[in-house]
This record gives C-alpha cells, structure tokens and sequence, in this order.
C-alpha cells in the first residue's frame, strides 16, 4: 500500500495519471489472467476433494476470495474517500467511484456463490447467517453510493458526497457486523456456520489465496481502465486531452 | 453557542405548530403501517404477538425516512440553510438543533403512540414498556443518522427515494437492537444488554453525525 | 481587509474565472460588473465560504478566512437572492431569529424599530407569507441594520424593491461605507456614492478580472 501512495501522490494530476494508468492496466490484466487461469486449474484439478462436502465445496475458491475483496475494496474506496476530502485532489474522487461498481459486483458474485453452495450444503438458497446477512447489507451500502452519484450532476459534489457517505459507512459496518452477528446468535434457528474452520489443507487455502490475487489484479486493471474514461470525460475541456493521440483520431 | 441551538429548536417548533400537518402525516403513516400488517397476516393473536416488535420498529423506521426529506430542503429553498452555513456558530450546533426540533416533531409521537399500536398485537404490560424505551432510546439515532442522508441528497430530483435508500442500511443495528430488545423481554431473556447497546448507538450518533451532516449540508449547498 | 488571491472557481464544466485578484479596503465599495452567467454571484459566495474555490484563496486582515472560519463569518453579512425568512414567521421573528443566528441577539423593541425603520410599519407581525415581493425583501435586508458585520456581501439587493427604499438602502449602504465599512455589491442599479470609494470589477471579460 504504502509504495503505491507515493507513486499517487506524484500522479495525483489527472493529465499525468491518465498515461501512467494507460500502461498499468495491460500488465494488471496479464497478472489477472495468469493469477485466474492458474487459480482456476488449482481449485478444479489440484485440490483434493472434501470428504464431507464432495466437489460441490470447490465453489469456495471462488466465494471465500470474492468475499474478502468484495471488503477489502470498500476499505480502499474508504482511503481513497479520506484522502480526497482532507487534500481535495480531484483523482481521489474518481478512484472511488471507479471502484465501487468493480466491489459491488464481487459482493453480488460472493452473495451468489454462496446461495449456490448454500443449495447442496444446507438445503437451501439462502440462510440467514450473520455473514450472509452482513454481505447483503454491504450491497446496499455499494448500491447506495452508486445511487448517490448517479444522482449528482456536478461531479464536485458527486465526489465530495460520495466520500462523505463512505466514510459514514466504514464507521458503520464493524456496528452492522457485530449487530448482526449476535442478532443472528439470539435466532438459532439454523445451526450453521460457513466457517471451514481447521478441515482446510494448505493447498485449499494457497488456491484461495492465488485467486483472492488474480481478482485483486483484475479489479485494479478494470478500476484503472474505469478511472481513465472517467478521467477523459471530465477533463474533456483541456488541451492535453485533445492533444491525445486517440482523441485526435 | 447554546442560545443559537434554542434560537434554531424554538424557531423549527413555531414552524412545526403552525404548519402541524406535517407532524400528523408521519404519525398517521406509521400508524396506518402497523394497523396493515395483521390484515395481511391474519388475526391469530399468537402470531401477532411474535412478530408484534418488528412490526412496530420497522414501521418506526419507515415513518422516520417519509420526514427525512424535508429537514434540510425547506430551508434550502427559502435561503435560511445559507444563513446557517454562513452563523459564527459551530454547524454542527445548528444541525444538531434542528434534528432536536424533527425528532420531538416526528419521532417522539411516534414513541408515545407505540404502546397503544402495541395493545393490538396483545404485547403484556412488561413488553409495552421495553418498546417505550427501545423506540426512546432508537428514534433519536434514527433522526440523527437520516440528517446524514438527508444533506447528501439536498436538492436532489427524487431525493426522498434516494435517502431511504442510503440511510435504511445505516439504521439496521438500531433495528435489530431496538426490535430484539422487546423480543428479549418477551422470552424472558432480560432486554437490558439490548437497551445498553442501543444507548451507545445513539451516543455514537450524537458524537459524529452532527458532524458528518455538516459537512455533508457545506457540500450539498454549493 | 480583505484580499482576493488568485481565486478560480468552476462550475460544473465551465470555469468562470480564475487568477482573479483584488483587495477592498475598510471604506471601499466594491461594484461587481458582468453579464448574466459570467460568475458574479459565484465569486460573492466564494468570497463569503458556501463555494470552496478550486484554486486561491480569501484573506481577511492576511489571514486565511477558512482558517478563521467563525471569526471571519461574523465580520460578514450575505443576502443572496433568496431572501433567508421563513414564510411562516412574522418579520419579527425572522429578524430576530437571524440574529440570534449571527451571534448577536436583539430585543424586541430593536426589531421593532428596524423593521419600522426599513417600512414596514404595520405589518411588522404579520406572517411572510401574505407580504409582497418588495416587503419580504426589505424583511431579509433588515438584517443589515441591526448587524454588526464589517463586511457587506449584497447580492441584487435592490430587486422587487420600490423607489423609495431603493434610496433608503443606497442611504443604509453610504453610511456604512463611511463608518468605515465594506461593501461587495452586484446591481444592475447605478449606485450614487462619493468617487473614489468605489471600485470596479468586471467579470466575463477576457475571462480574467480587472479592478
């Protein structure tokens, strides 16, 4: 984190941001698709089957990484919030809102996932377990930022307004989590849990490991390709826009 | 400081009483709300019984949402908010006055009317009286987190959808705690960790969302 | 004193102005020129804080006015376009409310006297709502005579205003002036005061500004 910060702050212009970003983004999808690729091979025909759960538990290579992204990206949305407000430099703003689609699709893919493991483990699509319960509510938190912005015509205030409502949100979600979590042990109706615990081999928890990777390279490479159309549609005005080379063609 | 605070209280009360249809909307939607969910479910007292607390605070929660809208957009229309923004006074002093004066205006009738909405789902005497307090304790965080949404979304078109959309997921812990607390009475579990837990949310909420509200209405205005 | 500072302000995708700088001086009016949409009524707000500017800054006696914050929000009195009084209060309680707003609370009898002063006499308790354009504006302008901010940020303050208290605000503005008193205005009125204490910016014009 710390490394990249410094790179920001140097590039915090849009007009030097935009190449920069430009030739990270082909190196983070290569990163992505061999992470993937090798991830994928990894969880279909290298790790072994669960003897509990047969092959259907290989779905958790995809929902535990999707889970914890689907966090780690509105904690970034949150840095990157924080930053924007207390410098006032416009690319914070932008690096927002170009993540915000990119988590709230991992949290629908982990809600996904694990309606679908849900199905054969528990015999059902859906349980109200505290995870479950929390992930949902952090779709709502991402929908409503999206929701928000979209709102806002002047992308100042979409900037400002959004960070405001993040921050807002990253105080709450440890309040939502625990809120729900013994909310969920008071009802217990459905005994269970999604936690592994210690059944997990190592060769499980390094495929997760490489795909929870493979995701975080591919939601950079699409948050960056994101951040420069936002980039080039906000500073349309300038002269080192229309100085682009793929302007002028 | 102080007398700015009493100076925007008194003045959104006078507001209120004179204008006093905006007070009985609220209070006839949440009324309205709860008085609905036995002609859906069916009228088996025991049934009503269980679902009697969320009942009560989830329509609690909505009758909240429907006079969010109109905190901050009144004064923005008629040039007051700029004044405000522009008072030697700390913001967040203002702001929190006015969420005062929209809670007493909105919330606490609905606080007072609850135990009677509550006699019709057959809640015990005991029941009554933890719902009293979890909605006394819940509504004001409910108004203080809503002022939130409701300067994000100032001036907004269909703002009024929109910050039931951003705030609801803020309200949950006070749902489940306000809710769970008269639950907890009901079987017999002691609501006192619940009524805790809802007393440092709204202490929480004191602390920051005058605060965030500030800064979000300096936004909202430019 | 006021400084101006290299300041730029941006609306949506336009910039309005920038490198824009000028200082007022205790005495000094400052007359803002400028075609419809050419950024006065942003500059104003810039200057009083409701707009944070995207680059420069605003000095008040060579500080920072964001750094003095309250300190300096009381030095100003702003009256936008909307007049700032609730429809259902009587110009009394708006007047009184305000004040009590800006720090500086009045009685009764001194809202009574403004108001009467301003002419409205009559209908000084009567709610807003059922006085004219005019009156409801001479009702928010009535701040100014009980204020005791240094600085005037008047924007339009002559609209739906009839003859006479056309020239009894430009009399309120001349004696403020000549208490020492600042004034930023925007009028498509010809203001009559004394040469010299008044000052021209032009905006929209080369996109720049010039005093």
């Amino acid at each position: 984190m710390n490394s990249r910060l410094i790179n920001w702050f140097k590039f915090s212009s849009p007009a030097s941001f935009y190449p920069l970003a430009g030739k990270m983004v082909p190196v983070f999808t290569l990163i992505a698709v061999m992470l993937i690729g090798v991830g994928l091979y990894m969880s279909f025909f290298v790790a072994p089957t669960d003897y509990k759960q047969g092959e259907g538990y290989r779905i958790i290579f995809v929902h535990v990484p999707a889970a914890w992204l689907s966090m780690f990206i509105y904690l970034v949305m949150a840095f990157w919030a924080a930053l924007g407000l207390v410098f006032n430099t416009r690319l914070s703003g932008m690096m927002a809102s170009s993540l915000a689609p990119t988590g709230a699709m991992f949290t629908f893919i982990a809600l996904w996932t694990g309606a679908f493991w849900g199905k054969p483990m528990w015999g059902t699509w859906w349980v109200w377990d505290a995870r479950l319960t929390s992930e949902l509510i952090l779709l709502f938190l991402y929908l409503g930022f999206i929701a928000l912005q979209g709102a806002i015509d002047d992308s100042r205030r979409s900037d400002r307004a959004g960070a405001l409502l993040i921050l807002v949100g990253v105080v709450n979600i440890p309040i939502i989590h625990y809120s729900v979590k013994w909310w969920n042990t008071l009802h217990q109706g459905a005994s269970v849990s999604v936690t592994q615990g210690s059944s997990m081999s190592s060769i499980m928890l390094w495929t997760m490991l490489i795909m929870a990777l493979g995701f975080w390279a591919y939601a950079i490479a699409v948050a960056l390709s994101r951040v420069r159309s936002i980039i080039l549609e906000r500073e349309r005005d300038t002269t080192w826009v229309s100085e682009l080379a793929e302007v002028r063609r | 400081m102080f007398e700015a605070y009493l100076a925007i209280l008194k003045r959104d009360l006078i507001l209120a009483v004179r204008r006093r249809s905006d007070v009985f909307t609220t209070l006839f939607f949440f009324v309205i709300v709860v008085s609905l969910f036995p002609l859906g479910i069916g009228p088996e007292l025991k049934t009503l019984r269980l679902i009697a607390p969320g009942v009560v605070w989830v329509a609690a929660l909505l009758a909240s949402m429907l006079a969010l809208e109109r905190l901050f957009a009144v004064d923005y229309a008629d040039g007051t908010l700029e004044q405000m923004l522009l008072a030697p006074q700390p913001l967040s002093v203002l702001v929190l006055g006015k969420v005062t004066a929209h809670w007493l205006i909105t919330g606490l009738p609905l606080v007072l009317m609850a135990p009677l909405l509550g006699l019709q789902y057959d809640l015990s005497i005991e029941a009554l009286k933890v719902l009293l307090i979890s909605l006394l304790l819940g509504t004001p965080a409910l108004s203080l987190i809503g002022a939130i949404g409701a300067a994000l979304t100032l001036g907004l078109r269909g703002g009024g959808v929109l910050v039931s959309l951003l705030v609801l997921p803020l309200c949950i812990p006070v749902l489940i705690f306000g809710a769970g607390a008269v639950e907890a009475s009901v079987s017999g579990l002691g609501e006192v960790g619940h009524l805790y837990m809802l007393g440092a949310i709204v202490l929480l909420a004191l602390l920051l969302a005058p605060l965030a509200t500030s800064a979000a209405l300096r936004v909202s205005a430019e | 004193m006021l400084q101006v500072v290299d300041l730029e302000c941006v609306r949506g995708d336009r910039r309005l102005f920038s490198e824009l700088s000028f200082e007022l001086l205790p005495g000094e009016l400052l007359h803002l020129y400028g075609h419809n949409g050419s950024g006065k009524t942003t500059l104003m707000r810039a200057i009083c804080g409701l707009i944070q500017p995207t680059a420069g800054e605003v000095l008040w006696n060579g500080e920072s006015s964001r750094k003095l914050a309250e300190d300096f929000t009381q030095e100003v009195i702003y009256v936008g376009h909307k007049n700032g009084i609730k429809d259902d209060l009587s110009g009394i309680e708006n007047l009184r409310i305000s004040c009590a707003l800006d720090g500086c609370p009045i009685s009764e009898q001194q809202a009574w006297d403004a108001l009467e002063e301003i002419g409205l006499r009559g209908q000084e308790d009567l709610p807003t709502q059922v006085l004219s354009q005019g009156q409801k504006r001479r009702v928010g302008l009535s701040r100014l005579l009980v204020h005791k901010a240094r600085l005037w940020i008047l924007d339009e303050p002559f609209t739906a205003l009839d003859k006479a208290a056309v020239g009894f605000l430009q009399s309120v503005i001349r004696r403020h002036i000549d208490q020492g008193g600042m004034v930023i205005l925007t009028t498509h009125q010809e203001v009559t005061l004394t040469e010299g204490q008044v000052k021209r910016l032009q905006l929209g014009w080369k996109e720049e500004g010039h005093v």
